[in-house]
């Protein structure tokens, strides 16, 4: 088990303004514990009609080269809405080994 | 070259951003500002002025305009009077800690109710912990050349400033303005790129959520800027006499030689208490009067430094405090002098609400009452001219 | 420092006056102040404005309450109250009316000047409509001389444009034809 220390920054040195000046700082923050289940997508039975991609609250759901929507793991906090959206029920919730 | 002509002090104040060349005005008509952004409107119209001039439904949505636009890095300009300002209240707060550098003037009119377009400064005095830097001038000449500087402290200090100018007194007063030439004012101010500005080629998040780990970091950097703003205000105003031969200072005190007793005013009134002091002076009373230039950062030191062995101070507030320890002003000066080791008496006044003309007779009032505390110590406020 | 109070209706423009007054003033190289009894003015209502002129720079920011000069741009105000008050000692009193100087003695009883001019007259032919101000800025000019009409023309050019013409020469006509009476004073 290893313990995340986050050190908090001065006003000193924290961007002038209220301002997040680097994108894309989401990324440093790993949300991927928060999970007890994670959405499993069944390619055969997904007609990409997009309702997972729109629902989602944490722009989890990604379309890939392909067009096939993947999960990304590292923002899905698991919440089961894209499942509950999804119409042709492509979408399971799996329980995650904890 | 400069030109000496004859106009408003709304007017002065128009010109004075028509040369700062501005590049967005977002504003909303009100009494007795409408003539500052009427006169922005036509030169934006005839084409003397490239700005976008963005009509908008409220001052509320004016002030959230200027702060979107200043946060790309635009030099934005605002105007608006008393229920304006009000209604601008919560955006103020978000303009001085996003650290947007908006101009505005401010057209001092009393609050209503009863509605009064008349002039007082309550509506500045209700956005006193805004963060916004305030200046407060005293003449058309002062409005043009604050409008001017106020661009290059906002600029400087990355933080609003508010130049305030007496409702009709100052606003609707035609009288001799020396206007600045173009090209110096644009030397003194020239446009240039504000670090940390959001476009469209590099992601910037602004007004992000500050939880309790980081707002008080964030709050204290636009409180410890308006501070150190006291020295940029110094060089600016400096760097103005060595351009254009005028400097204001964070007050001007009168008539201070040998002085026992002074009056404190902030604007138009400046004038009017000189006089009075003038013809006092030849009477043979010991007076003065203080008048401020600068209401935020407050000029704690220049304000003690001026009343040094001073034995009464008269404080006019244009504006209440209802139910506080004194009026706005005063509690100021009264705070600002608390651990001078000899203070002097500091009598309160309120005058000149709603637009009340405060007359000579009125002024000679507040003087004897300041010498009466210089021998007797100060009594409750005055409220000058009240009936009963 | 003189001191002068128009008095006029919302719409006659005793403003707008006060402040080609105030305008010409300063393009001498002198100084002035031109200011209003600010209000929401409807038109008809009548309405204050005050002109201030100095060879020194002005201090006071007060109102006028004790005019060296007093300006009646609609000769009915003469009925009103207040239309004299504070007028100093052997002021100059410039009307708009048709009637005889003579006829204002009462009305102004220390002036030591009335001039009289039918503005509203003038102000018909020359503009087409009963808007004074320009024309009996011509009568006070006359009767005061505190401004050269050339100075008061060419701001009134400027302010104007293509109404210039017309407005300048109800001046000019006002100018000519202004009565100035000796009053006598106070006696």
């Amino acid at each position: 088990m290893k313990c995340v220390k986050t050190t908090l920054k001065g006003w000193k040195e924290i961007p002038e303004g209220c301002a997040i000046t680097e994108p894309g700082s989401s990324v440093n923050f790993d949300v991927t514990a928060w999970r007890t289940s994670s959405p499993v997508i069944d390619q055969n039975k997904c007609t990409k009609c997009g309702m997972c991609f729109l629902y989602c609250p944490d722009s989890a759901i990604e379309i890939d080269e392909a067009g096939n929507y993947r999960v990304n793991l590292s923002y899905c906090k698991g919440c089961g809405i894209c499942a509950k959206g999804c119409a042709p029920k492509a979408i399971t919730m799996v329980k995650e080994g904890h | 070259m400069a030109r000496r002509v004859g106009i408003s002090g709304n007017y002065a104040v128009a010109y004075a951003v028509k040369m700062a060349d501005v590049d967005m005005i977002a504003a909303y008509p009100i009494t007795p500002q409408t003539t500052i952004v009427e006169k922005l409107s036509e030169f934006v119209a005839n084409g003397e002025l490239d700005a976008s001039y963005m009509n908008v439904e409220s001052e509320h949505s004016a002030m959230s305009a200027c702060v979107g636009a200043s946060l790309t890095g635009a030099r934005v300009f605002t105007a608006t009077s008393s229920q304006g300002l009000a209604l601008m209240h919560e955006i103020l707060f978000m303009a001085s800690a996003l650290r947007t550098p908006i101009v505005m003037a401010n057209v001092n009119r009393a609050l209503s109710a009863p509605l009064n377009i008349w002039n007082d400064h309550s509506d500045a005095m209700a956005q006193r912990d805004a963060g916004c830097i305030q200046l407060w001038v005293r003449s058309a000449q002062e409005a043009f050349d604050t409008t001017i500087e106020a661009f290059k402290i906002a600029e400087e200090t990355r933080l609003p400033v508010m130049v305030n100018l007496d409702g009709f007194i100052l606003s609707h007063m035609y009288e001799p303005v020396e206007l600045a030439d173009e090209d110096e004012v644009r030397k003194f101010i020239p446009s240039r790129p504000l670090e940390n500005r959001v476009s469209t080629k590099k992601a910037h998040a602004v007004g992000v959520v500050g939880p309790p780990e980081y707002y008080y970091e964030m709050k204290y950097q636009a409180i410890d800027a308006i501070e150190k703003s006291r020295l940029k205000i110094k060089e600016i105003d400096k760097e103005f006499n060595s351009r254009f031969g005028k400097s204001y200072g964070e007050i001007e005190a009168y008539g201070m030689d040998g002085a026992e007793a002074a009056l404190i005013v902030m604007g138009s009134i400046f004038g009017s208490a000189k006089e009075v002091a003038n013809s006092l002076r030849e009477e043979g009373k010991k007076v003065g009067v203080i008048s401020l230039r600068l209401f935020r950062p407050f000029p704690i030191q220049e304000i003690r430094r001026a009343v040094e062995g001073i034995k009464a101070v008269g404080v006019v507030d244009r504006a209440t405090a209802p139910g506080g320890v004194g009026n706005p002003l005063y509690n100021e000066i009264a705070a600002a002098l608390y651990d001078m080791p000899e203070r002097p008496a500091i009598q309160g006044f309120v005058a000149g609400l709603g637009g009340r003309d405060i007359r000579q007779d009125d002024f000679r009032l507040m003087y004897s009452a300041t010498e009466k505390a210089a021998r007797e110590g100060a009594g409750r406020c005055i409220y000058v001219g009240l009936r009963e | 420092m003189l001191e002068i109070r128009w008095h006029g209706r919302g719409g006659q423009g005793a403003v707008t006056a006060a402040e080609i007054l105030a305008t010409s003033v300063i393009n001498e190289g002198k100084y002035a102040q031109a200011f209003a009894a600010f209000g929401p003015e409807r038109r008809g209502a009548p309405v204050l404005a005050f002109t201030r002129i100095s060879d020194k720079e002005i201090l006071t920011r007060c109102q006028i309450y004790e005019p060296d000069i007093i300006v009646v741009l609609d000769k009915n105000l003469c009925t009103m109250e207040g239309v004299g008050d504070g007028l100093k000692d052997n002021g100059i009193v410039v009307l708009n009316t048709d009637q005889k100087a003579e006829d204002y003695l009462q009305v102004f009883g220390n002036a030591g000047k009335i001039a009289v001019v039918d503005a509203t007259e003038i102000a018909l032919r020359e503009l087409g409509s009963p808007i004074t101000n320009t024309a009996i800025l011509g009568a006070l000019v006359r009767a005061t001389g505190v401004v050269g009409l050339e100075t008061l023309e060419e701001v009134m050019r400027q302010k104007f444009k293509q109404y210039a013409e017309k407005n300048i020469n109800a001046v000019r006509r006002a100018f000519e034809e202004t009565v100035v009476f000796e009053a006598g004073g106070k006696k």
